[in-house]
């Protein structure tokens, strides 16, 4: 048996929403929070995660029902998840792919791993990081972040 | 250019730095040129952090302008006891002064407040990040002694954690210096910085020994390594006591090596070394004085003559305000 049917099983078609492709392995719930989707919204989620992939191995797959991402939201997607592809369905046709380009400055997302960082403190000011090469770095104290960026979501 | 802070020495250029230090020179040349300057200017000094040679010399140079300061104490007699944030902190003082010298344990701290308050906020050090105003003291520093083209400088100690040798690094890929970091691999430089410095294209090595490098300095800039960063206090002995000179290391230094520490040191520089040719740290302290009466200058001024360091160079020592 292939594993093609296999795979449509695991996620069935939407009629409207987003459909998120192509998503590193394993961030499909990190992907999930920094849309704040935690399921209390009512609307149908449905996440592939470690499917197998042509391009990355393997990969996740998110479908978001009823909701169509912005070109910022889909642009903060590219820290987690570099390679991944957005479609926007409606009445089970694409009819708009988002491309995924990093963005300059992401605020309010995640949080300074450098516990010493004023961010960290009782202070009212939203996190700041700029997108640099190959991570993030903080733009009050400098930290830089390159690996497992997920792990310093503000937002889980 | 103009700054309405000064938050990093990242944010200073070339042409910033050397009107700054030019103005200074002038300014200790001829301190009373300027002496009601800043006659009805106060400055608040808020140290969250003790602090002795840059609360007083900033202190000293608005004084030395005909301002003068108000002092929020220690956080021990503060509302910052009650739990006051900073950011609350510092939009009442905006309402009492002119500017805000702002001292802090946590990184970020002054660009924090700086989103906060229209008036201008100077980094007097902010946890392990910057000290922007101590490094224009030490370039003002080196350009007496050493200049501050095809320089070769040795900077050594606690680089992890030294505000004032990021600050410095950082302000030195202005003059495209060659850049020896000597430290304990546990206290090498953060990768922020040495991703600022490789970004900067700076002239940068690495090493754990200096005896690598000694004969080829024309300035050591040394810190302290703080007893405090080890748990366990053998690790420290046994580095600690790699990273200190005296008269004796310096003689397998050139004979114009300039030896340079922010202070106050505790063992890392053997009181011998004072009496010798090389011993620049207590003119370096010293400096702090002209150096931050001109930043002063320039953070303060009305802009006309354009702001930090290019205002203070522009401006004519005894205009009135």
């Amino acid at each position: 048996m292939s594993d093609a049917p296999e795979r449509e099983l695991r996620i069935s078609k939407i009629r409207n929403g987003t459909v998120i492709d192509h998503i590193t392995g394993g961030q499909a719930l990190n992907v999930l929070a920094v849309l704040g989707i935690d399921g209390d919204e009512g609307v149908g989620v449905s996440i592939g995660m470690n499917v197998p992939s042509d391009k990355l191995g393997t990969k996740d797959v998110v479908k978001v029902e009823d909701r169509e991402l912005s070109q910022g939201e889909v642009d903060v997607l590219s820290l987690l998840a570099p390679e991944a592809t957005v479609n926007i369905v409606r009445e089970f046709e694409v009819v708009d792919k988002k491309r995924v380009e990093r963005p300059e400055h992401v605020v309010g997302l995640l949080t300074c791993p450098n516990h010493n960082c004023i961010t960290n403190a009782d202070e009212p000011v939203e996190s700041a990081f700029e997108v640099v090469d190959d991570g993030v770095r903080c733009e009050f104290c400098g930290e830089i972040v390159r690996e497992d960026i997920g792990d310093h979501l503000a937002v889980h | 250019m103009r700054h309405d802070h000064l938050l990093s020495a990242g944010q200073l250029t070339r042409e910033d730095i050397e009107a700054v230090l030019d103005r200074a020179a002038d300014l200790a040349a001829d301190p009373g040129a300027v002496s009601d300057r800043y006659a009805d200017t106060l400055l608040a000094l808020c140290f969250f952090e003790p602090s002795t040679r840059t609360k007083m010399s900033f202190d000293t140079a608005i004084q030395r302008l005909g301002g003068d300061t108000v002092d929020m104490g220690t956080v021990e007699s503060s509302s910052v006891k009650k739990g006051e944030s900073l950011a609350d902190t510092v939009r009442v003082i905006e309402g009492y002064a002119d500017g805000i010298v702002l001292r802090h344990p946590s990184e970020g701290a002054a660009k924090l407040a700086s989103q906060f308050v229209d008036v201008p906020v100077v980094n007097a050090g902010d946890g392990a990040g910057q000290h922007p105003s101590q490094t224009l003291l030490d370039l003002y520093t080196i350009r007496e002694r050493a200049g501050l083209d095809d320089l070769t400088i040795g900077i050594m100690g606690d680089l992890k954690y030294g505000r004032t040798v990021h600050s410095l690094a950082a302000a030195l890929t202005n003059f495209d210096a060659r850049m020896h970091f000597i430290s304990p691999e546990s206290l090498r430089l953060p990768r922020g910085v040495q991703f600022d410095l490789h970004d900067a294209g700076a002239r940068l090595r690495e090493h754990t020994d200096l005896d690598e490098v000694l004969g080829e300095l024309d300035v050591l800039y040394v810190t302290r390594i703080q007893r405090e960063r080890f748990p366990d206090e053998n690790e420290y002995q046994q580095i600690a006591g790699e990273y200190q000179i005296d008269a004796e290391t310096l003689e397998r230094a050139r004979d114009d090596l300039t030896v340079m520490h922010p202070l106050p040191r505790v063992d890392e520089i053997a009181p011998d070394v004072d009496a010798t040719e090389h011993a620049a740290y207590f003119a370096q302290a010293h400096n702090g004085v002209p150096v931050r009466m001109a930043l002063l200058d320039g953070l303060l001024g009305d802009g006309d003559d354009g702001g930090a360091g290019g205002g203070a160079a522009a401006t004519d020592g005894g205009e009135s305000r």
